[in-house]
């Protein structure tokens, strides 16, 4: 066996995620923030595992 | 003659061509659903997992390498891209406070532990945070099996968080402004020659291909920064796909003062497609899978064969990379890299632990039948 069969997996991974993720959410573009943070005038607000929880 | 040769020769470009294909229709898809930050996002990731898998550029194998033969190439190539990081991330983030934030977190008892366990673990499965995600998209089997639990170990490492912090911790400390930044490059060029002291006879240079590697990084990580206004990072992410898994399972998650703060409680109702470091970890499995694609013969390895104890220690050292990384506030990313090229003393303390935890785990892997051979 080889990896032919093992890396189309994690791209399998990544659609059954895709799949619940829609499920489960909703996209909306028009509440997207700008496209670039620098220079917004926003205040960065992702999640990031150095963050301790507000 | 001419015909039997071009046919596998047009194959090859159309498939390529496909691949390509793929890739910018997946980043249009999400710019146009999700949003232009986030389809912009998805394609930095995509530069990550290209990068990393194309060029060969890793953080467990350099640290490996070092440990076992004295040869610091990769981790002088991880330093230099720190290095650039830091030039551009210390004026980003004292000129635009609040839209540009760095990866500052406190330095503690549990997050010492964290990053030691991390290091160890990362050495058995030979694979960090970004790692275990370029090699589960290149088709590596025990990267591919360690992902799921590295995400499961994600979540619940933040679910305790506050526990574990409240066992002690040092108030956040950085470095910040031109001295901050000065001392930064001091300690980077001052480990630099360390290594470069106690590295092996005609092991002291870095090969063109990890110089070009460490600018194409730092570069992309510079992007991540600007575009998403926080550092490159990987835990987070996964920690957060687990998380929406278990809430859909019915669990109840406001016991954990992490996953019930006000911003991580939005996030579990929000698609992981407007999630920062989703999207590049996304992006990382699925640059690495196009590389592979892309790499003559890339998919056509065979897989190791490897002891039952070997893949139970996959799964233990999955588990461990996720739960101790949420301890350590990051892993070899959002700790290490993006910690100390925006000035977190945090990301300082995880490097020491980190490769001491190594130091370990590159004992542990042969013991754990971890070296087995196709």
């Amino acid at each position: 066996m080889t990896r032919s069969v093992t890396a189309p997996i994690a791209i399998l991974f990544l659609g059954l995620l895709m799949v619940f993720d829609h499920a489960t959410s909703d996209l909306n573009p028009y509440k997207a923030p700008p496209i670039i943070a620098l220079g917004s005038g926003v205040v960065a607000s992702g999640g990031f595992c150095g963050a301790m929880p507000e | 003659m001419t015909d039997t040769v071009a046919a596998p020769a047009t194959g090859q470009a159309a498939q390529r061509g496909l691949v390509i294909l793929a890739g910018l229709a997946a980043i249009a898809a999400v710019a146009l659903f999700a949003g232009a930050r986030y389809g912009l996002l998805l394609a930095i990731g995509l530069g990550f997992g290209i990068a990393l898998e194309g060029l060969r550029f890793g953080f467990a194998g350099p640290w490996r390498a070092m440990i076992l033969r004295r040869e610091p190439a990769g981790i002088l190539a991880q330093l230099l891209a720190i290095a650039i990081v830091s030039v551009v991330a210390f004026p980003m983030i004292a000129n635009h406070p609040g839209e540009i934030a760095g990866a500052a977190a406190p330095i503690g008892y549990a997050m010492i532990a964290g990053a030691f366990v991390f290091g160890a673990a990362m050495q058995v499965v030979l694979g960090c945070g970004s790692g275990t995600l370029v090699n589960a998209g290149s088709g590596n089997p025990v990267a591919l099996l360690a992902l799921p639990f590295f995400a499961i170990g994600s979540f619940l490492g933040a679910y305790g968080l506050i526990w574990w912090t409240d066992l002690g911790a040092l108030p956040i400390l950085t470095l910040t402004g031109t001295s901050g930044l000065m001392l930064t490059l001091a300690l980077l060029a001052g480990v630099s020659l360390l290594l470069l002291v106690l590295a092996a006879p005609g092991q002291r240079r870095v090969p063109a291909r990890l110089l070009i590697a460490a600018l194409a990084v730092a570069a992309l990580a510079i992007g991540n920064l600007v575009v998403a206004g926080q550092p490159w990072g990987v835990v987070y992410g996964l920690g957060l796909w687990a998380a929406k898994g278990a809430v859909a399972l019915g669990a109840d998650l406001s016991g954990s003062a992490f996953w019930s703060a006000p911003g991580n409680a939005a996030r579990l109702g929000e698609s992981v497609l407007t999630d920062v470091t989703s999207l590049t970890n996304i992006g990382l499995i699925v640059g690495a899978f196009l590389v592979a694609s892309w790499r003559t013969g890339g998919l056509s390895q065979p897989l190791p064969r490897l002891p039952a104890r070997a893949w139970v220690a996959t799964i233990v050292a999955g588990f461990l990379l996720g739960y101790s990384s949420r301890l350590a506030f990051g892993c070899n990313v959002g700790a290490f890299f993006s910690g100390i090229s925006t000035g977190s003393l945090h990301g300082w303390v995880w490097f020491a632990a980190g490769f001491a935890g190594s130091v370990v785990g590159v004992r542990l892997r042969p013991l754990l039948g971890m070296e087995g051979r196709a």
